[in-house]
């Protein structure tokens, strides 16, 4: 279980998030949408403790993230897998490497246990026989199943997907929607998902929740979302020019 | 009035907030830097890439200083007869000062830039970030290898420039100012302490930790892609330069007083 209570975060005066609560069950897929820029990706470093609030508390299996010593982090970080939006994968390396990276740092196995770590992980996303290739001969898309690859490979009990099917084209991004399933229903990992397609988001999605201004302002099943009343989430799930969320920017300008 | 007032406090204190970082970054670096594991081969790998790839740059500069300060001290040697002491000038001024600075300001360009631009991309691309995902702290897998090879390498670095830097000093005094060549090493190995030697290199650790330091403290504060990139290497440069003389300066002080 994922409990983010308060959450505050500032970036240059202006509050990112704004007391935001947020409770993901273990083992269930959370989507979280909001527009480009509204503080999705901040909210998910947050889980992954890669940034700390000024205030509020990230509590994952009873640990407050925010709080964690260097050594208590560690423990929880090989537990939980982040897949960053553009990849992150490190360009000085193979693909191998970069799928192994985890388990080459942290354990002790033998080369051969380690390939066949590597050649299994890149199976699951569908890539075979490129661990020699280095990420800039990669694709877009190819990118994002390595990274993707790369985050499973420590067989973490979270994934957190940063907008995992921006940038790539339909085929890709359902290929990829049906894996983040697949991990969701073979390896019961719990899954946050932070993403604009609302596609992807209805496809994949147990719960989703809408981040408007530092807030959660709507929770709920799929359906509920794609039903929603209310002004704001309707006008951005419906993808329309016209609205509150518009109106909003209007009368900042 | 007021204005100027606001942006000289504006200036004072992200002065301040960049010590403060940097002081930061340097605990935490000598902290890990002592606590295992040690990673020797990314050591050696950076070693490598800051120490012998500067050979090839290092001796050309070095041997072009060796040139023109023997043809400079010669013109007013000349005037009054001493050609003989332009060995000892140059070896003193080379192995005290020059050298060390010289050295550490190429090597600030060369491969200080190299590193803020290699971790800054790194940081824009979030790779850093991903690091810290995958349980690795940036500090100890980017920041100490560099840190480590560079305070080695720097003062074995400066050890070849002095080298050179005479040598060439020395083909100009043999081949041109009819100096005899065993009297040319006598009067250099004379006039060299090892007070002089120690100082110069003593100080020359203490650059390769500024220009280390202030190149990652550059590439983990890059905001806004690419352009943000380009923006932090030449700050790191230039804060490299201005903090390499600041020591330079104190270093010459306190050893003027302690070694008379």
């Amino acid at each position: 279980m994922i409990e983010i209570s308060k959450l505050i975060k500032n970036f240059g005066g202006h509050k990112v998030l704004n007391e935001l609560n947020l409770n993901i069950q273990t083992g269930s897929t959370c989507v979280i949408i909001g527009r480009s820029g509204c503080g999705k990706s901040v909210l998910l470093k947050h889980i992954a403790g890669i940034l700390k609030p000024e205030r509020g508390k990230v509590i994952i299996g009873g640990n407050d993230v925010t709080k964690l010593k260097e050594k208590e982090m560690f423990g929880l970080r090989m537990k939980i897998s982040m897949v960053f939006q553009g990849g992150a994968l490190f360009d000085s390396m193979t693909v191998g490497e970069n799928v192994g990276f985890g388990l080459i740092e942290h354990t002790r196995i033998t080369r051969r246990e380690l390939l066949e770590r590597i050649e299994e992980a890149l199976s699951l996303v569908d890539l075979h026989g490129i661990a020699n290739l280095m990420p800039s001969e990669l694709s877009g898309g190819m990118k994002k199943r390595v990274a993707l690859a790369r985050a499973i490979c420590i067989k973490p009990q979270i994934i957190l997907y940063d907008e995992p099917t921006t940038g790539v084209d339909p085929i890709t991004a359902d290929s990829i929607n049906e894996l983040i399933k697949n991990l969701h229903d073979k390896l019961k990992v719990t899954s946050v998902v932070v993403t604009h397609d609302m596609k992807s988001a209805y496809r994949v999605a147990d719960k989703i929740a809408m981040l408007y201004k530092g807030k959660i302002i709507a929770e709920g099943l799929p359906d509920e979302i794609k039903n929603s009343d209310h002004p704001v989430v309707h006008q951005f799930v419906n993808g329309l020019a016209k609205g509150p969320i518009t109106e909003a920017i209007e009368q900042f300008k | 009035m007021k204005y100027a007032f606001v942006n000289l406090g504006r200036r004072i204190f992200s002065f301040l907030y960049f010590m403060g970082g940097l002081a930061n970054l340097t605990f935490q670096t000598v902290y890990l830097a002592f606590t295992p594991p040690y990673k020797k081969d990314r050591i050696f790998e950076q070693a490598k890439k800051a120490g012998n790839d500067s050979l090839p740059l290092v001796s050309l500069i070095a041997l072009f200083i060796g040139f023109i300060f023997a043809l400079q001290t010669a013109y007013f040697m000349q005037r009054i007869g001493s050609e003989i002491y332009i060995a000892s000038l140059v070896a003193l001024s080379l192995v005290r000062e020059l050298g060390p600075v010289i050295t550490a300001l190429v090597v600030a360009g060369r491969v200080g830039a190299a590193i803020t631009a290699e971790l800054g991309s790194m940081q824009v691309t979030e790779q850093i970030d991903a690091l810290e995902t995958l349980a690795v702290n940036p500090i100890k897998y980017l920041v100490v290898p560099r840190f480590v090879a560079l305070t080695i390498t720097l003062p074995l670095l400066t050890l070849y420039a002095n080298l050179i830097g005479i040598f060439g000093s020395y083909l100009i005094c043999v081949q041109k100012l009819g100096i005899s060549s065993s009297m040319y090493w006598r009067v250099t190995f004379d006039s060299l302490l090892f007070k002089d030697v120690f100082t110069g290199l003593f100080k020359t650790i203490f650059f390769g930790m500024i220009i280390a330091l202030v190149s990652c403290y550059e590439a983990f504060n890059v905001e806004g892609g690419a352009e943000g990139v380009g923006r932090a290497t030449t700050r790191s440069v230039v804060t490299s330069f201005i903090l390499i003389i600041t020591a330079d300066c104190f270093f010459t002080a306190l050893f003027y007083f302690i070694f008379p």
